[in-house]
């Protein structure tokens, strides 16, 4: 049978990737395209000789490609060096040009790119409202009006949840932004090429992409900015990207970057839809399991985000490495500062539930019998883990 | 991250399970990640005739509870109490600082354990 034979794969060492969400294999198309700007086209894209010329051309035609893909401007498409950069050069950029305002709105579930540069300026003395969002992630478009004041520059929020997949409605909350004319920035990172973005139709002033979570190279990414946006300069030096961001341009990276994005199509989301339905239902099964995150076509077509009771996150990661399925936790084990995740606090779970949280996210490499796979091995990973468990007993009454 | 100790006995622990006539039972939890150990006594002529673990953790937290069980096999209750943090990190082969919380709730549960069973007894 098909899985079996993956089976033994994954004993012969070969990974079945399911941690997507984290960063994802390059294409090999993307690897093709890149190595032309290493080997001969190196030049420089600011200088006038041919090499410089040819650079600065493979540099312009990705920013259309780029541009194309989310109905803007080339000259509003600033490629920076990765979703990181991008959220921190639009917040940061916004809150100093528009200093005398002071107000910025984000909610409690970013990444920690938004999150931490919030805090830094709350510490330049700007104010930052979190908003809350509801069991499946969702924040109420009631609360964001009501917190929209004055001095208010910005609204930021996380398009589609690096942890549980939530797809906020930007058409909705564009529309409040414009009608209150304060700025709307979304971080795109996860959702970028499968949830459609249009910053006309939603209303984006600033949009933060990166090239990694679609196959792309790492360490490369763009900010679109929204023409007569009051922005300021982040990175200083010479007068690369219309004098915004400074530094010689990453053209190979950025030919890459664009290179993923045009080979990226509709059936791949097909795809990762009905892979991601089939892992859902299927580990729904095991007893005292909860999916974190909504169903349906409200879910980021790559994303499935469990909890499983009396059971702890990072050891089910380390037992699925075993079997040889790469995967992620939110557990307080798993992270540095031993909180668990941010974002399933969010949306009410408890210390418990949180810390038994796995992540196994999808790409469009992901076949069926690797999902197979995963479906065979989860349970008995959860049942053996229960065994450990001291509340295992106290779970087989509740079940 | 780990070391090859640590992770072949997170895979493999010999000592999971409950004891079901224990002569003492150790429970602590960790306020920091939240992890909790359960540790099962049979004691013999003041001995540890046999230690069974239950653990909710993370890889390093089963690793060490595991690590524990053996030392304190066949060892009198005394010499059992003396049973250092650092000698489960050592048998581990180090275990990353920010782990070592994890692996510190091993010697409380066991302590504890032999409180409850000397109070009992
Ligand atoms: C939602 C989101 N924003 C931002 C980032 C950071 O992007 P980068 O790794 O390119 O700095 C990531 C990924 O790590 C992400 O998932
Ligand atoms: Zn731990």
């Amino acid at each position: 049978m098909a899985a079996a034979k993956i089976a033994r794969d994954a004993q012969m060492n070969k990974t079945i990737y399911l941690d997507n969400g984290s960063t994802t294999k390059v294409a090999p198309e993307v690897t093709k395209s890149m190595i032309p700007y290493f080997e001969e086209e190196y030049g420089n894209a600011s200088t006038i000789h041919a090499k410089g010329v040819n650079a600065k051309q493979a540099l312009e035609n990705s920013r259309k490609i780029i541009a194309k893909s989310i109905n803007a401007l080339p000259e509003e498409i600033i490629f920076t060096s990765g979703g990181t950069e991008s959220n921190n050069f639009a917040l940061k950029g916004t809150a100093f040009e528009n200093k005398e305002k002071r107000h910025i709105i984000t909610t409690k579930i970013e990444h920690s790119s938004v999150l931490n540069t919030c805090k830094w300026l709350e510490s330049q003395g700007f104010e930052v409202t979190y908003l809350s969002v509801d069991k499946d992630g969702f924040i109420d478009l009631n609360e964001l009006k009501k917190s929209i004041k004055e001095k208010t520059i910005l609204f930021s929020v996380i398009h589609a949840n690096n942890e549980i997949g939530t797809i906020q409605n930007l058409e909705e909350i564009g529309k409040i932004c414009k009608q209150k004319k304060i700025y709307f920035h979304i971080d795109a990172c996860q959702s970028y090429t499968k949830v459609p973005i249009d910053v006309k139709k939603q209303n984006l002033d600033l949009v933060s992409l990166n090239a990694h979570k679609i196959h792309g190279p790492k360490g490369v990414g763009a900010l679109y900015i929204k023409k007569a946006t009051k922005i300021s300069s982040w990175q200083h030096g010479g007068s690369h990207e219309s004098h915004l961001r400074a530094g010689t341009e990453n053209v190979s990276a950025i030919v890459g970057f664009a290179k993923a994005v045009q080979i990226t199509n509709s059936s791949h989301i097909k795809k990762m839809t009905e892979l991601r339905d089939k892992l859902i239902s299927e580990v729904l099964k095991i007893p005292g399991t909860r999916l974190n995150g909504p169903q349906g076509d409200k879910r980021l077509c790559s994303n499935t985000d469990f909890s499983f009771n009396a059971i702890e996150g990072e050891a089910i990661v380390g037992f699925l490495d075993e079997a040889g399925i790469a995967a992620s936790t939110g557990s307080a084990c798993a992270e540095k500062n031993l909180d668990p995740s941010h974002v399933l606090k969010a949306i009410g779970l408890s210390h418990e539930q949180a810390n038994g949280s796995l992540r196994l996210t999808l790409s469009r490499f992901t076949t069926e019998q690797e999902i197979c796979y995963a479906i065979q091995t989860l349970p008995e990973i959860v049942k053996k883990l229960r065994q450990f468990s001291p509340f295992g007993r106290e779970l087989k009454n509740v079940l | 991250m780990y070391s090859k100790e640590t992770i072949e006995r997170f895979r493999n622990p010999k000592n999971t399970g409950e004891i079901p006539n224990a002569d003492a039972v150790g429970e602590v939890g960790n306020m920091k990640c939240g992890d909790v150990m359960k540790i099962y006594l049979k004691v013999e002529k003041n001995k540890i005739k046999d230690i069974k673990f239950q653990t909710y953790g993370c890889m390093a937290a089963i690793a060490s509870s595991d690590m524990l069980c053996e030392l304190a096999k066949g060892k009198t209750l005394d010499e059992a109490l003396n049973i250092k943090f650092s000698d489960i990190t050592k048998g581990l082969g180090e275990l990353p600082q920010i782990k070592i919380h994890c692996s510190v709730l091993g010697t409380h549960a066991l302590k504890k354990a032999i409180e409850n069973y000397k109070s009992n007894n």
